[in-house]
């Protein structure tokens, strides 16, 4: 009898037990343990996937904390929030931590989403990872601008109302679907309420669609700075402890840098505005979104026409999805890519520059670079990324992992860095 | 044989249908609940005495938690907005047709582009091109009748339904 049931790999008996039941230790040592066999030349944009988990798990901690001291009323949300401010024990530094680590997860995922672009993670056959990791991107734009609206303050307000008028451009059904959103004619108690409610559901969604992210992600491993696909296991080395001690040390980099911001530029990366209780009838002269967002609002309001306005900012994010398909290119690292190279650069300055546009007021000389920024936002995915794999020659591909780091005769070197001394 | 099948096929489709409705009849109150409830639609009317409002000057009055602007115009404003060419406009509309006295504009002071409230009430404020209101969201220009000229906004500024209770007392709603 005894002899029937399929023992675990684990020696230690209390391990082995529960897991021979419930193999929640396996499950955990093929996701970042020893069983998880991972290329080994990963290089440090590799670590922003984790970085981001461990943000999700710091905003759902200092979240559940500030929810204990938040009151979700017109009335009183403004002076909750200064209550934890000033009198809740660590009121501040839980909220400044939630507020600015809102700010960072969004860098974190900006810099994993642009190391994905880089080394072409995107492509054939991880094109699901990649549609997850835009869902996962959207929930979290939807997470953080709920989440802003809760302060009450004057930002909050009108960030409601301006977002939540998008949906005003349906025909026939816009203005009720408006008032359905808000549970009113206005942004209002009934809309605050809901609006807390849905912020608290929404990163245990995120949580769920990482957790599938992950497994997508097993299924084939993760990408390489060369992007070939691997051969043996010559090219593998386990996860732990390689990995994690790397993804450990990034971490106390990032914590360190975190740690600045929250301590001494907590409001940097804020709004003054924001500290003004919300005020329905007047709106502020210079409203702007976080800065996260603010790449979109620059498209949105790029296009002097308000249905195709929405529609623009709505298509910028919705083109990402069809990403893996717009880009005809067999070979995934830009290293191999001298053109795309190239427009990558291009890309990353164009970005930069609608989060730029999309704080500046919308006058003369914005408002033409806005339009230009935006139409080459559209070129580059819907006609240079099609195009490019017709003129572009690319490089010779190593035959494996392994090869460039042997064949430079460093084996020490990262492939990168060996590449620069041939 | 055929017979038969097509019996089972008749349950199976009629059960799964049942199954559609049941389940779409228990989530609409989830959904309709967000709906603007009882006391939001309750359609609170304002009154507003506008007997202190002197020609040029402004006031703004709340009706269903938004702004409405009141605007007693000078002859000038008023010759301006009947002067102007109506094709010309994006949302054609005489000026006529926007105000029950001449001298009086009640339009909502809620930008027919996103929802901001548009500038131009205050003596300070910036009024756009077309010396009326100017929406700071996204810059929406309109004219002395709340219309659009110039700007995203796709509609002029709405009129909410009001009436002169006396010369001096308007009820808005």
């Amino acid at each position: 009898m005894k002899s029937s049931i399929p023992n675990s790999q684990f020696k230690n008996p209390v391990i082995n037990w529960i897991d021979t039941r419930l193999p929640i230790f396996t499950a955990m040592n093929e996701a970042v343990g020893t069983d998880h066999p991972t290329p080994k030349n990963l290089n440090y944009w590799w670590n922003f996937g984790s970085l981001a988990g461990v943000t999700l798990v710091i905003m759902i901690i200092t979240g559940i904390a500030l929810a204990m001291n938040y009151t979700a009323h017109v009335d009183h949300a403004f002076d909750s929030v200064e209550r934890i401010m000033r009198d809740v024990n660590g009121g501040w530094l839980i909220r400044y931590i939630h507020m600015n680590g809102a700010s960072f997860f969004f860098i974190v995922v900006y810099i994993h989403m642009a190391r994905s672009l880089y080394y072409g993670s995107y492509k054939a056959p991880r094109e699901l990872l990649w549609i997850l990791g835009v869902v996962i991107y959207l929930l979290m734009m939807a997470t953080a601008f709920l989440g802003y609206t809760l302060p009450w303050g004057q930002m909050s307000f009108w960030g409601a109302t301006v977002i939540t008028n998008f949906f005003s451009v349906i025909p026939f059904v816009g203005e009720p679907i408006v008032n359905w959103l808000l549970g009113g004619y206005t942004v209002d108690n009934p809309t605050l309420n809901r609006f807390y409610a849905l912020h608290y559901l929404l990163p245990f969604v995120i949580a769920g669609v990482i957790l599938l992210h992950i497994v997508a992600l097993h299924r084939f491993g993760s990408n390489n700075p060369l992007g070939i696909d691997i051969k043996s296991d010559k090219d593998m080395i386990p996860f732990h402890p390689y990995y994690t001690i790397k993804d450990f040390f990034g971490l106390s980099v990032f914590l360190a840098i975190f740690c600045v911001f929250v301590f001494f530029l907590p409001n940097f990366l804020g709004h003054p505005d924001n500290y003004v209780p919300a005020d329905p009838l007047s709106t502020p002269a210079h409203i702007v979104p976080e800065w996260y967002l603010s790449p979109f609002y620059a498209i949105l309001r790029a296009v002097p026409d308000k249905l195709l306005g929405v529609l623009a900012m709505f298509g910028a994010i919705g083109i990402l999805f069809i990403l893996p398909w717009l880009d005809r290119s067999p070979v995934r690292s830009a290293h191999y890519r001298p053109m795309y190279r190239v427009f990558y650069v291009i890309f990353i300055v164009n970005m930069l520059a609608l989060g730029y546009l999309g704080v500046q007021n919308p006058e003369g000389i914005y408002i033409i670079l806005g339009r230009t920024c935006t139409a080459w936002y559209f070129i580059h995915f819907l006609v240079i990324m099609p195009l490019l794999n017709i003129i572009e020659t690319p490089k010779a591909l190593p035959k494996s992992v392994s090869d460039p780091i042997f064949s430079s005769g460093s084996s020490g070197l990262s492939p990168a860095a060996s590449r620069k001394l041939k | 044989m055929s017979k038969k099948k097509s019996r089972r096929d008749f349950i199976v489709i009629a059960s799964y249908s049942m199954g559609a409705v049941g389940a779409g009849a228990a989530i609409w109150p989830i959904i309709n609940q967000m709906n603007p409830a009882a006391d939001t639609l309750a359609m609170a009317s304002t009154e507003v005495n506008i007997g202190a409002l002197e020609i040029g000057q402004a006031l703004t009055v709340k009706w269903r938690g938004k702004p409405v602007f009141i605007r007693r115009r000078t002859e000038n404003e008023i010759n301006d907005s009947r002067q102007v060419d109506i094709n010309s406009l994006r949302d054609p509309q005489a000026d006529e047709e926007r105000v029950q006295k001449d001298e009086w504009l009640i339009v909502m002071g809620v930008c027919t582009h996103l929802g901001c409230v548009p500038l131009g009430q205050k003596t300070g404020d910036g009024k756009g091109d077309y010396g009326g209101w100017f929406c700071p969201c996204h810059g929406s220009h309109y004219d002395i009748s709340g219309r659009i000229r110039k700007g995203p906004a796709p509609e002029n500024l709405e009129v909410p339904p009001y009436s002169f209770i006396s010369d001096n007392v308007i009820k808005i709603g």
